[in-house]
């Protein structure tokens, strides 16, 4: 069993929902980062989410677009996002970590070669934003020879043929995008979300995160209420930015929006 | 030169893309979930209306009363014997209305959206000739406009920028990344990715997800077309070659693509060389880049060793951008059509001299296609024939040339 099946596995035993946060690799500089995924660990999270940078982030919103320019001033490529994740594995080989990003900067270390790094490096999962599933079958078959788990994005206009051959090729879970927009965008409508939660489960036994506007402890603990996860991204990255000119307070104070989510999550 | 070089004849050429959009190994569909619906939505239009008799009488209506077609076929006589060879022919692609190709594809794709019920366009623009040729078929239409348009591409368009907004369009300016065509475009995907349900998204070139490629190159082979039966008529033989410049490579996939299986016809695509190859300070994916994905298809682009899109730079807008269309990839590696680079100085030369011999004022893009040409004629004898796509007209750079001359306008 994958490290993100048996994730949600031991989740579910205990009847609590996964909470998994992003943040851009090398956001606001390199050093950050890994102590950052520790505090976050700490602060709750089941699952983390690893944005590799790139120069064109067209599914993102301006919080995570800055958040790339930032990596990218350090010049933060795909190999040094790898060599985090080995150096966050020294002390953690229990939380799973999946690697969302875009399409180019794996095309040029080729599929293959990237598999075989990303395994190496203790990643579990890779989510390729600007990949559907109809041009993703190999770079799927190259994922899971490493075992590691594609990770598809559903999205509100997704139809159920569609939603089928993401979770027949996916693993890990299925990502559903709330509303039809950018990241950090705030159009969260959580009855919508519920409704086709229940359309999609009808398909499929992965456990269903949702994210996209996810903002504060109130909307996660309602999503919590209705999905598998909840995947918190700009609202944490948010706070990042916030501290850019400050990096040595960022460990310390950024995870407590995350803390705050879980508590409200639990407590539901 | 008359005879055309295939490395691999087994390449097919015609009769591309393949269902998901495909050119070989480039093009397809590399876009967030979202997007699938609306461009699958497009697609099923497309390729309805594109058979239509309805909206082809209608197409061919406007593109004859409203922009002006069919564009002339000049023969360039003076400019041709000062090169001292070939024949050169010009395709006055900047007579069309907007003063460019680029109405050719707009007026298409706005009788699309018009078929889709869809009540606001978007657009992305660099030099601003895309932008102006949606904001003009939005604005007959009395449809609402909004055009992206790098921060970088506003200072060095103004003009353009005024022409877009007198015609009623939302001149939005994109501040992130390097505030060019690229970025216009990230913004503009993602306007639609958050509004699928009431936008159009008319994009300029032969760029994108499928099917968009296909769609705008087949708007734009109305080129093509016209000038295969315009150079039969006035010198009863086809052309030993064609000349177009390559930006996204709406303009020469236009001419081009008609031509394909006239085996004898050579095809050079000229890129934006800027300050040279080795500079590494150009607009030349297909010169100089190597294949990735950007923007929705697999094609060459300019990346660096970690697959970050990296700055162009051309002295035309119009050129200015890190990929190219995916059937220019192909067309390349099949070797059909050859591509080269010319630099910023020998564009402007060739601007000088088009403008001095011909009374003709070309565009910043279609000067590198007469660089080029004014590098091969010399090479040929009198009896060849080139053909040159005019692309479009050099009013809008007018600033941009006095301003490399040290002079104030």
């Amino acid at each position: 069993m994958s490290r993100i099946a048996g994730r949600f596995e031991s989740l579910r035993a205990r009847g609590r929902k996964a909470l998994i946060p992003y943040i851009t690799a090398g956001d606001p500089e390199p050093s950050v980062t890994v102590p950052l995924l520790h505090a976050l660990v700490e602060a709750g999270a089941d699952v983390l989410e690893l944005g590799v940078p790139f120069s064109d982030p067209m599914a993102d919103g301006p919080v995570i677009q800055a958040a790339c320019e930032r990596a990218l001033a350090h010049h933060v490529s795909l190999h040094q996002v790898l060599d985090m994740v080995r150096s966050f594995r020294e002390q953690d080989s229990d939380t799973p970590v999946v690697l969302m990003g875009y399409l180019n900067p794996i095309e040029v270390m080729g599929y293959e070669p990237f598999a075989r790094a990303a395994h190496a490096a203790g990643v579990d999962g890779v989510l390729t934003v600007d990949l559907p599933p109809e041009e993703a079958a190999e770079l799927v078959a190259c994922l899971k020879a490493e075992q590691l788990d594609p990770i598809f994005l559903a999205a509100p206009n997704s139809d159920a043929e569609r939603i089928r051959r993401m979770t027949e090729n996916g693993g890990g879970f299925l990502y559903y995008v709330s509303f039809k927009g950018v990241t950090g965008a705030n159009r969260l409508d959580v009855q919508a979300v519920a409704d086709k939660l229940e359309q999609i489960r009808g398909h499929t036994d992965l456990p269903v995160g949702v994210g996209f506007g996810i903002r504060d402890a109130e909307s996660a603990a309602q999503i919590a209420a209705v999905a598998d996860a909840v995947v918190v991204g700009s609202a944490l990255v948010t706070r990042i930015a916030a501290l850019a000119d400050r990096p040595g307070e960022i460990v310390a104070r950024a995870p407590q929006v995350i803390a705050d989510m879980r508590a409200a999550m639990d407590r539901a | 030169m008359t005879q055309t070089r295939r490395t691999d004849e087994s390449l097919p050429l015609t009769g591309l893309p393949d269902a998901r959009g495909h050119f070989g190994p480039y093009g397809g569909i590399f876009v967030a979930e979202t997007l699938m619906e609306p461009l699958e939505e497009l697609r099923l239009a497309w390729e309805k209306y594109g058979q239509d008799a309805d909206f082809l009488a209608e197409l061919d209506h406007d593109l004859a009363q409203f922009v002006g077609r069919p564009s002339p076929l000049y023969h360039a006589e003076r400019w041709s014997r000062q090169l001292g060879g070939a024949q050169v022919y010009l395709k006055r692609e900047d007579l069309n209305h907007t003063g460019a190709h680029k109405v050719n594809n707009t007026v298409g794709q706005a009788l699309l959206a018009k078929r889709l019920g869809k009540k606001r366009i978007i657009a992305e623009t660099g030099a601003g000739q895309h932008g102006v040729a949606t904001a003009t078929v939005a604005a007959r239409l009395g449809l609402e406009c909004v055009v992206y348009m790098g921060a970088e591409d506003i200072q060095r368009q103004a003009i353009n920028v005024y022409r877009m907004r007198l015609l009623g369009a939302e001149v939005v300016s994109v501040e992130s990344g390097s505030r060019t065509l690229k970025d216009a475009l990230n913004e503009a995907m993602r306007d639609w990715v958050t509004n699928v349900d009431n936008t159009f998204y008319i994009i300029g070139t032969v760029a994108g997800p499928h099917p968009y490629p296909a769609m705008v190159r087949n708007f734009q082979t109305i080129i093509g077309r016209e000038a295969r039966a315009q150079v039969l008529e006035q010198t009863g033989r086809l052309p030993d070659a064609l000349i177009a410049c390559v930006g996204g490579g709406s303009n020469a996939i236009g001419l081009f693509h008609p031509f394909l299986d006239d085996d004898g016809v050579a095809m050079y695509g000229v890129e934006g060389g800027g300050y040279g190859l080795d500079s590494g300070k150009h607009a030349a994916p297909l010169c100089a880049g190597r294949p990735g994905v950007l923007h929705g298809n697999r094609t060459y682009l300019m990346e660096d060793q970690d697959g970050q899109i990296i700055e162009t730079h051309s002295v035309s807008a119009g050129l200015d951008y890190p990929g190219v269309g995916p059937e220019h990839a192909w067309l390349k590696d099949s070797g059909r059509a050859e591509y080269v680079a010319v630099t910023d100085e020998q564009a402007l030369d060739a601007f000088h001299a088009l403008t001095r011999t011909e009374g003709i004022i070309p565009a910043l893009e279609s000067s590198h296609a007469l660089a080029w040409a004014q590098q091969l004629a010399p090479q040929l004898a009198a009896d060849r024939l080139l053909i040159v796509n005019l692309s479009g007209r050099g009013d809008k750079d007018i600033h941009t040339v006095a301003a490399l001359e040290g002079i104030q306008v």
